[in-house]
C-alpha cells in the first residue's frame, strides 16, 4: 500500500524482523524466532505524523528500530527520501544519521547519567564535526532555549532535571542535526498527564516550525488521536487497520481496532455508560508461534473458520476511503454491537 | 584500628547552576570519613619520602649502596641500631644504612605499585569493555581468555620468567600487570554488559556514534567508580607482589634496594638486629594497610549505600599482617585475584 502523495518521506514495504530464540549451553542452537515484526507496509508523507499503536509486546519499538536503521531486519524494505537504507553498512548510514532521530520513552535511561546536559545536546554536533568550542556551546543554548529549558543549565547534570525537563533534554538532542523525521518511540508515556500535554504541544510547535515529519509510537489512544494525522493499528507483528485518523477513531473497520478503543477510558465519563466495553477473551498469543490465519481470530468476537486458514490481507473495505485499509475478512459494519457478539460467543 | 567506627557520612546536596559531578561529591564524602583521610595522608608522605630519598642522602651522606664497615657495624660485624653513629634506623647486614635503603625500596614498591596497576587498568578496561559491548564471538573468546589468566598458576609463572629471562625491574612489571588486568576486565565487562542496553547507549547509536566512541565516551564514565575502587585496591597488591618475587631472589637483586630482599637479608639477623626487620616491614605493612583502608573509603564514598565489607577489610588487614613477619612466602594469599566483594 503505498498512501495517496507523492511527497513520501518514508517508506516501509514488507518489513520482517525475527529475532532467534537460542538455547543450549556450549552448543547454542536456534529453537524457534519471535516474530516480532511480519511483513509490515506502510509510509509516512513529508511532514505528517504517523501514530503507530498497539499493546506492549506487538513489535511497535522494533519497527521503530528497524526504520531508524538500529538494528537489522530480516527481510523487507525501507526507504528514506527516496533512498533505499536498509541494512546499509554503518559509515554508508552516517549521513542519513542525521536525517532520522530518535526520542525515548525512558527520559531517565535515556541521557547519560555521567555527562552533562550541554556534552550531552552537543554530543550530535561532536559525532558530525559541525561545530565545536563556543559555537558548540552557543547552538546548544539555542537548543535549550527552543524546548524550553533555562541555557544557564548547560553545565547539569541529567539527574538534576526532571521527567518533563529531561524529555525537554532528549527532544533538543533529536532536534540539534535538523533531521528531517523524528521517531518518537512512546515519547510521553513515562511522564505525568499535565507534563504530557506541555511535550505534545512542543511536539507539534516543533514540527510546524521545521516541517518535521513523525512516527509517533504510543499505546496510549487519545494522544495518539491528538498528533496524528494517520494511524497504524498493530497486533502481533502485524498492521491490521491503516488510515487518516478520523476513520479509524471514528468508524474503525478491524474488530481489535474497535475492542482498543471502547477499552480506552473516555474523557467524559458521563457519556460512558453509553459507550459498551468489548471484552477480549484470553492472552495476546506467542509472538514465538502465532495462530494461523488472521493473528487476531483466537480473541476475535466475531471468528470464523476461514479466519483460522487464510490471512487476510489489508484492503480498502467497501464504503471506505481508498486510504483508509483494513486487513480483516469480517469488518465491523457501521453501528455493529461487538460487544454482543462477545457475550454470545462467550456464553 | 577501627574502621567501622566511622561511616561515610552524605552532606545534604546543595544545587547549583554548575551540576556537582560525582567526583564533587565523592571527594566531599571521603573528606568525611578520617581513616580514608589518615590513609591518604600516611601514602602522600610515603611517597614525598620516596621521592625525597636523594634529599635524605644529602643530609646523612649515606648513599644506598655504601657499606659503613668502620661505623656501621659493631666489632662482631653485626648491624648497629637505630640512632647509632649517625644512621637514622640502624644499619643492615653488610652496614648499609637502613633508613636510606628502604627509602629506595619505596620507590621501588610505589613505583612498580602504580605502573602495574596503571598498566593492569587500560588493559583490562579495554578488554572488559571490548568483550562486552561486541559480544558474540568476541566476547566468548576474550571471557574464556580472561578465564584462563586467572586461572592461572602466577607465582610458577612469575618465577620461570625470573629464571629464564633474567630478573629485573621489567619483567616484575610485565608479570605483575599481566595478572592484575583480568580480574579488572572481568568486572568492566559485567558492568558494560549491563550499560550497553541502556537507552542512552541507543540515543548515540542513533545519532551515528561509532563503537570505540560509545565504548570510551559513553560507557567508560559510568565505569570510573567501580574501576578506580578495585584500581586502589590492586596497589597494594602489587607492592606485596613485587616484595614476594624480591623477598625470594626473584624480583629486584641485591645490591638495588626492594622492601623484599632486605626482609631477605634481615631473616639472618632477626636475633641480632630487630630493627633490620622490624622497619621495612612495618613501611610494608603502613603502606599496603593505608591503600587497603583508602580504597574501602573511595568505594565507601562512590556509593554510600554500601556498608563497609568487615570480613574482606580484614581478611587483607590479616594477610598484609603476616608479611611482617616474613609471612610472603604464603604466596597463594598474597594476592587475591578474586575482585573485592562489593568492589562496584
Amino acid at each position: 500500500m503505498n498512501a495517496a502523495g507523492d511527497d513520501v518521506l518514508v517508506r516501509v514495504e514488507n518489513l520482517v524482523k525475527y529475532f532467534p530464540v537460542r538455547a543450549g549451553g556450549l552448543i547454542r542452537q536456534t529453537v524457534g524466532q519471535v516474530q516480532a515484526v511480519d511483513d509490515v507496509t506502510l509510509s509516512i508523507p513529508r511532514g505528517k505524523t504517523l501514530g503507530l499503536v498497539g499493546e506492549t509486546g506487538c513489535g511497535k519499538s522494533t519497527l521503530a528500530r528497524c526504520v531508524a536503521g538500529l538494528i537489522p531486519v530480516t527481510s523487507g524494505r525501507v526507504t528514506f527520501d527516496g533512498q533505499d537504507i536498509t541494512n546499509v553498512p554503518r559509515r554508508a548510514m552516517r549521513p542519513v544519521r542525521r536525517e532520522i532521530q530518535m526520542i525515548f520513552q525512558d527520559p531517565y535511561s535515556s541521557l547519560n547519567p555521567r555527562r552533562r546536559v550541554g556534552s550531552i545536546i552537543g554530543e550530535p554536533f561532536a559525532i558530525h564535526k559541525i561545530a565545536s568550542g563556543t559555537e558548540r556551546r552557543r547552538r546548544v543554548q539555542e537548543l535549550m532555549e527552543r524546548v524550553g529549558l533555562n541555557p544557564e543549565h548547560y553545565n547539569r547534570f541529567p539527574a538534576e532535571f526532571s521527567g518533563g525537563q529531561r524529555q525537554r533534554i532528549g527532544v533538543a538532542r533529536a532536534l540539534a542535526l535538523q533531521p528531517k523525521l523524528i521517531i518518537c518511540d512512546e515519547p510521553v508515556s513515562a511522564l505525568d498527564v499535565s507534563i504530557q500535554a506541555q511535550v505534545l504541544n512542543m511536539l507539534a510547535d516543533l514540527q510546524r516550525d521545521y516541517g518535521l515529519t513523525y512516527l509517533f509510537i504510543a499505546h496510549d489512544l487519545d494522544v495518539v488521536r491528538h498528533v496524528s494525522d494517520s494511524v497504524a493499528v498493530m497486533y502481533l507483528g502485524r498492521i491490521c487497520e491503516l488510515g487518516p485518523k478520523e476513520p479509524v477513531y471514528g468508524s474503525s473497520r478491524h474488530p481489535y481496532t474497535t475492542a482498543l478503543l471502547s477499552a480506552a477510558p473516555a474523557a467524559d465519563p458521563d457519556g460512558a455508560a453509553s459507550r459498551q466495553r468489548i471484552i477480549l477473551a484470553g492472552d495476546v498469543p506467542s509472538p514465538i508461534d502465532p495462530p494461523s490465519g488472521c493473528r487476531f481470530h483466537p480473541r476475535c468476537p466475531k471468528a470464523q473458520p476461514l479466519c483460522s486458514d487464510t490471512e487476510p490481507q489489508l484492503e480498502v473495505k467497501a464504503g471506505d476511503a481508498t486510504t483508509h485499509v483494513t486487513a480483516c475478512h469480517f469488518p465491523v459494519m457501521a453501528g455493529e454491537d461487538l460487544a454482543a457478539a462477545g457475550r454470545s460467543e462467550l456464553s | 584500628m577501627s574502621i567501622g567506627a566511622v561511616m561515610a557520612g552524605a552532606p545534604p546536596e546543595t544545587i547549583n547552576v554548575q551540576g556537582r559531578s560525582q567526583w564533587h561529591l565523592t571527594w566531599r564524602r571521603l573528606r568525611q570519613d578520617k581513616v580514608a583521610m589518615a590513609s591518604l595522608v600516611v601514602i602522600l608522605i610515603m611517597v614525598v619520602l620516596a621521592l625525597a630519598a636523594p634529599l635524605f642522602v644529602a643530609i646523612v651522606h649515606h648513599p644506598p649502596n655504601v657499606a659503613y664497615p668502620n661505623t656501621g657495624e659493631d666489632v662482631a660485624g653485626n648491624p648497629v641500631g637505630p640512632g647509632t653513629n649517625g644512621f637514622w634506623l640502624g644499619t643492615d647486614g653488610t652496614g648499609r644504612d637502613l633508613f636510606i635503603r628502604i627509602l629506595y625500596g619505596a620507590r621501588i614498591s610505589l613505583f612498580v605499585g602504580f605502573v602495574t596497576t596503571v598498566l593492569g587498568a587500560i588493559a583490562g578496561v579495554t578488554v572488559g569493555l571490548v568483550a562486552g559491548y561486541f559480544g558474540g564471538v568476541v566476547d566468548t573468546i576474550l571471557a574464556r581468555f580472561i578465564d584462563a589468566v586467572l586461572a592461572f598458576p602466577y607465582i610458577v609463572l612469575a618465577l620461570s620468567l625470573a629464571v629464564v629471562v633474567g630478573p629485573s625491574l621489567t619483567v616484575i612489571i610485565a608479570v605483575i600487570a599481566f595478572f592484575s588486568w583480568a580480574a579488572i576486565a572481568r568486572i568492566v565487562r559485567g558492568q558494560t554488559l549491563s550499560i550497553k542496553e541502556k537507552e542512552y547507549i541507543e540515543a548515540a547509536r542513533s545519532l551515528g556514534a561509532g563503537p570505540f566512541r560509545i565504548m570510551f565516551l559513553d560507557i567508560l564514565p559510568n565505569l570510573l567508580a567501580p574501576v578506580l575502587v578495585i584500581a586502589t585496591l590492586y596497589i597494594p597488591t602489587a607492592v606485596v607482589f613485587e616484595a614476594t618475587l624480591s623477598y625470594l631472589g626473584l624480583g629486584i637483586q641485591p645490591p638495588v634496594a626492594s622492601w623484599g630482599n632486605i626482609l631477605a637479608d634481615a631473616q639472618n639477623f632477626y636475633q641480632q638486629a630487630w630493627w633490620y626487620v622490624v622497619f621495612p616491614a612495618a613501611a610494608l605493612l603502613i603502606t599496603t594497610l593505608a591503600f587497603n583502608l583508602l580504597g574501602d573509603g573511595i568505594r565507601d564514598a562512590m556509593d554510600p549505600r554500601t556498608e563497609r565489607v568487615f570480613a574482606a577489610g580484614q581478611g587483607r588487614r590479616r594477610r598484609a599482617g603476616r608479611n611482617k613477619t616474613g609471612g610472603a612466602l604464603d604466596a597463594p594469599n598474597v594476592v587475591p585475584f578474586v575482585p573485592p566483594p562489593g568492589g562496584n
